[in-house]
């Protein structure tokens, strides 16, 4: 065997295990052995063949951290709810209500709002978030003072609301006055940002299976967030996760919490419509 | 003193006599490691849970000693063969001194 013809052998064995190695995989997500979560799903027809399946970002994660999300004792974004779950019980602002007293049991009031949300609010006449309106309560009917976006209390709270509905299938509405909200934020998800010129479809919608670095890229659904990252120990936004990612093209990024970012959880959450609610995911 | 802390266990009620059981622990805690700086640049004195326990009627069936190097709510998962009915005592030494303890009752 000469010298070429090694090489070549080499190459094809170090080709080899990263073939498809990224890839999505077969496993079935049933939380406590009782919520089975919809982790594949067809596209939706606005996607228009850009993604031939809808593929949950657990699917993209090792046995172990899918393992985690599979148990809630296991799962520590389960701290998290815990945590909101006493913050619900618990009267708060100058009113001295909580929001259990208007709300009663979150397990009946809350369940379904994940899955339907960003959601067009009559009344404010605009898109609005889980956070969006846990603020909105807290300023107008308790008279507590707002949570910063994306802060530790406000994303228990939102993950403690999104909980409620696991396992119900991503339902957002994206007609009628949500339409110019949805119209942005696929604007954005499509716009090249940064130094490197990358936007969220070069790496989520072209190259998800592939690896990026050291990590698998998924398709970057928010049916799971807020999310416990491993990384980081705590629970994650949607918008932080968006501003991590945006900062990574090495652009100036949105701010949690302003009108892009809402725009673009709504355009990012309607190419998911179909998945199950996993809130809180355990992720890398 | 560390705020938040609060010890979980999940462990069957009902074992059969000599059954190896699995054990679920565990304790939220910030695990602070004593190497981080504060936003003054002051180190953030070491906070840590260095110690675990589980007896079962007395008996140590498990002693963890804990270092800087253990990340946040440390979880543990271990085997216990439960030989009668009796209590799983669970005890977490805090390095300010705190002990936290729980425990389970499993009928054979």
């Amino acid at each position: 065997m000469n010298f070429k013809m090694l090489s070549v052998v080499s190459a094809v064995a170090l080709a080899m295990p990263t073939l498809g190695a990224a890839g999505p995989d077969d496993d079935t997500l049933i939380i406590n052995e009782e919520i089975e979560v919809v982790t594949k799903a067809e596209p939706a027809e606005h996607l228009d063949g850009a993604l031939y399946e809808v593929i949950s970002g657990w699917h993209f994660r090792n046995d172990d951290t899918q393992a985690i999300e599979m148990d809630d004792f296991d799962n520590p974004g389960m701290l998290g709810v815990e945590n909101a779950m006493a913050t619900w019980n618990t009267a708060e602002g100058s009113a001295g209500k909580s929001c259990a007293d208007c709300h009663g049991d979150a397990a009946e009031s809350m369940k379904g709002v994940k899955a339907t949300y960003p959601k067009y609010d009559e009344k404010a006449g605009t898109v609005m978030t889980v956070q969006m309106k846990v603020n909105e309560c807290r300023t107008e009917r308790m008279g507590a003072e707002a949570w910063k976006y994306d802060a530790g209390p406000a994303i228990d709270m939102e993950a403690m609301i999104g909980s409620q509905s696991r396992g119900m299938q991503m339902n957002v509405a994206i007609d009628g006055p949500a339409k110019p909200f949805w119209e942005k934020g696929k604007e954005i998800y499509y716009t090249r940002y940064g130094q490197l010129e990358l936007s969220c479809a070069s790496c989520h919608e072209q190259n998800y299976g592939n690896m990026i670095r050291a990590d698998h890229l998924s398709q970057g659904q928010t049916n799971g967030f807020p999310t416990y990252r491993l990384k980081n120990a705590k629970l994650n936004g949607a918008h932080s996760r968006f501003k991590g990612c945006i900062r990574d093209t090495r652009a100036e990024t949105f701010s949690p919490g302003s009108d892009e970012f809402i725009a673009l959880e709504l355009y990012v959450a309607s190419r998911g419509n179909g998945l199950g609610v996993e809130t809180p995911s355990v992720r890398n | 003193m560390a705020s938040g802390v609060k010890p979980r266990v999940k462990a069957p009620k009902t074992a059969s006599a000599g059954e190896v059981v699995t054990i679920k622990t565990l304790i939220s805690h910030k695990m602070e490691s004593g190497q981080r700086r504060d936003s003054d640049g002051n180190l953030i004195p070491r906070s840590i849970i260095n110690r675990f326990t589980c007896d079962f009627n007395g008996t140590n069936a498990l002693d963890v000693e804990m270092h800087g190097a253990i990340s946040t709510n440390p979880y543990f998962e271990f085997d216990v063969t439960i030989p009668e009915s009796g209590d799983l005592q669970f005890t977490w030494y805090d390095d300010d001194g705190s002990v936290y303890e729980d425990v389970k009752s499993v009928k054979v």
